[in-house]
């Protein structure tokens, strides 16, 4: 990489670091109440007349996956919404008549989405630290599994805001799709405690291996293999950062 | 060196507009160049191409004899972009936009602080710097657009329609700091649809419609081939009849008279002729801009041209049938 495209990346990525903090009431203080809210009423109320799941109480077991949850959900918004404001005040030109490659573009905004999930993963983190204690089993599988989910739903994001023609196309993702995999991706629950057949329906949905990589990283417990996720998470990122690169290249959605 | 060399450029968009026909156009390295077409005839298709913003669909164009498809970066390092609509984020500081404006070009952060405060000083909008975009007045942000264009110092600016909406004051100004720059070297493409910024600021032109160049000339050499100017002149009292010999005229009103006058024909005898009948003239002006009346005339006849060819393709086409 040259010093220029260097430069550029940087440049970039101060750019969308600087958008989720100038708006960070809207950005950074939500998750907070929101995993807050859910450490009461889950954790505390309910989860108290739960008992153990997984061998850990049951607010030791949803930590992982409402951290994860809020990444997922962080990353993906941040990076669709940016984009797709980018392409509305039509100020994605500043980058498309610049000396960028295509590639940067990408990783700019993808890491602007990665940076968000990883500020919103420490804030839920040391939110949840005021209601449990929390274990950390593997911190290397913690660090690479945010990395890799966030990279792949911030990925997601864009590609949402590249085709999206209106601020509905990117909300219909989070709303339809996303939330609905994530509740059923074994934030809540652990898969054991479904029918077999529902079991085998949960392991269609990707969340479900993420979720289970980030709780092994913490509680060194998991409904499905650690490695096989990591794996899963590697493929699904090659796959949507290869689409995206190729919709970029075509200028899909940005160029006339 | 020629600073653009554009050749055979085609673009036909979803659905089948054709917005630009093939058209060849070469500016020299140094020029202050007008494009000039009415609406919708390819002037902005053809910045867009030229600036990455539009996949073109024939051609080719060179940036000061870098091509855009084999070496972008070069070529778009070239160039600077003032675009007809506000393209920057509204809520951003003027200072963040034009540092980053640098930066997507390889510009060091402490330069572009450095080349920030150069270009909004110059640009009256230093005081503004930490401020959003949207706080700014319609004529603040066109000049918001020119300093973003001028951070990586560019060789070529490319303005599209940079006075729309401005006040006379503020255009003059900004007539004033385009001089200063082309002066200085960069080569600067105008579209513009104030003609008299063009017939003031260029050199050389070039007038398209439909995707065709109609016209591409020096500004001189175009304005010369005007034969007759129409000039309007306020008379003092009431008028129902005037004689003037051998001069086209008419009466618009009892006040006010519309004078054709020749290229070689001289003003004196106008005024000779209505002194004599009495006619005292209170004052003159230009019917319309010489430019003007220019761009109309050859606008109008390229597409009889067009219409012309069109009908006879089709009757060869029927003949063949």
């Amino acid at each position: 990489m040259n010093n220029r495209t260097l430069i550029a990346l940087q440049t970039l990525l101060i750019k969308e670091c600087t958008r989720f903090l100038r708006i960070w009431i809207q950005t950074l203080v939500p998750p907070a109440i929101t995993m807050s809210l859910y450490f009461v009423i889950f954790g505390n109320l309910i989860g108290s007349r739960i008992g153990k799941m997984g061998g850990f109480s049951y607010m030791e077991f949803i930590v992982p996956g409402l951290i994860m949850m809020a990444v997922i959900t962080n990353s993906y918004s941040n990076v669709s919404s940016s984009f797709y404001s980018a392409k509305f005040q039509h100020n994605i030109e500043e980058l498309l008549v610049a000396p960028i490659p295509n590639w940067v573009i990408i990783a700019g905004f993808v890491g602007g989405g990665v940076a968000r999930a990883i500020l919103i993963g420490i804030i839920v983190t040391c939110v949840s630290m005021l209601f449990v204690d929390i274990t950390l089993h593997s911190i290397p599988i913690i660090i690479i599994t945010l990395l890799l989910t966030s990279t792949l739903f911030a990925t997601a994001g864009l590609i949402n805001a590249i085709f999206a023609k209106s601020f509905d196309d990117i909300s219909v993702v989070p709303t339809f799709v996303l939330t609905p995999l994530t509740y059923l991706g074994g934030v809540f629950y652990s898969l054991t405690l479904l029918p077999e057949f529902w079991q085998w329906v949960s392991k269609i949905n990707p969340i479900v291996y993420m979720v289970n990589g980030f709780r092994y990283g913490f509680l060194g417990v998991s409904d499905v293999d650690y490695l096989y996720s990591l794996g899963l998470l590697v493929g699904f990122n090659v796959i949507l950062l290869s689409f995206a690169y190729s919709l970029i290249n075509r200028g899909v959605g940005i160029r006339s | 060196m020629n600073a653009l060399n554009i050749k055979g450029l085609t673009k036909v968009y979803k659905g089948g507009t054709r917005a630009l026909n093939g058209i060849n156009l070469q500016v020299k390295q140094g020029d202050f160049f007008a494009l000039l077409g009415p609406n919708g005839a390819g002037k902005s298709t053809t910045i867009g191409i030229i600036s990455s913003l539009v996949n073109k669909t024939d051609g080719s164009a060179d940036i000061f004899e870098y091509s855009l498809d084999t070496q972008p970066v070069e070529a778009k390092s070239c160039i600077g972009l003032v675009p007809q609509e506000f393209n920057f984020n509204q809520f951003e500081t003027l200072m963040q936009i034009v540092v980053n404006q640098a930066g997507y070009y390889g510009v060091p952060r402490n330069v572009a602080k450095e080349r920030a405060e150069k270009y909004l000083k110059q640009l009256d909008l230093w005081e503004k710097r930490n401020q959003p975009a949207r706080n700014l007045s319609g004529g603040m942000k066109r000049r918001l657009m020119i300093a973003r264009a001028l951070m990586h110092e560019p060789r070529m600016l490319i303005l599209d329609e940079p006075t729309a909406g401005v006040d006379i004051e503020i255009r003059r100004s900004m007539w004033t700091f385009l001089k200063e720059i082309n002066e200085q070297g960069i080569t600067i493409i105008l579209t513009t649809h104030y003609l008299e910024e063009a017939e003031m600021l260029c050199r050389n032109i070039a007038i398209i419609d439909k995707g065709i160049i109609v016209q591409n000339t020096s500004m001189k050499s175009l304005l010369a081939t005007l034969n007759i100017e129409t000039f309007i002149l306020d008379l003092a009292g009431e008028h129902q009849n005037i004689t003037l010999t051998g001069f086209e005229h008419r009466l618009l009103d009892i006040h006010t008279l519309e004078v054709d006058v020749a290229k070689e024909e001289s003003l004196n005898n106008v005024f000779e002729q209505l002194s004599n009948q009495q006619i005292q003239v209170l004052s003159m002006r230009n019917k319309s801009n010489r430019l003007e009346e220019l761009f109309v005339r050859l606008v109008e006849s390229g597409r009889e041209v067009q219409r012309i060819k069109d009908e006879s393709a089709k009757k060869e086409a029927l003949a063949n049938e």
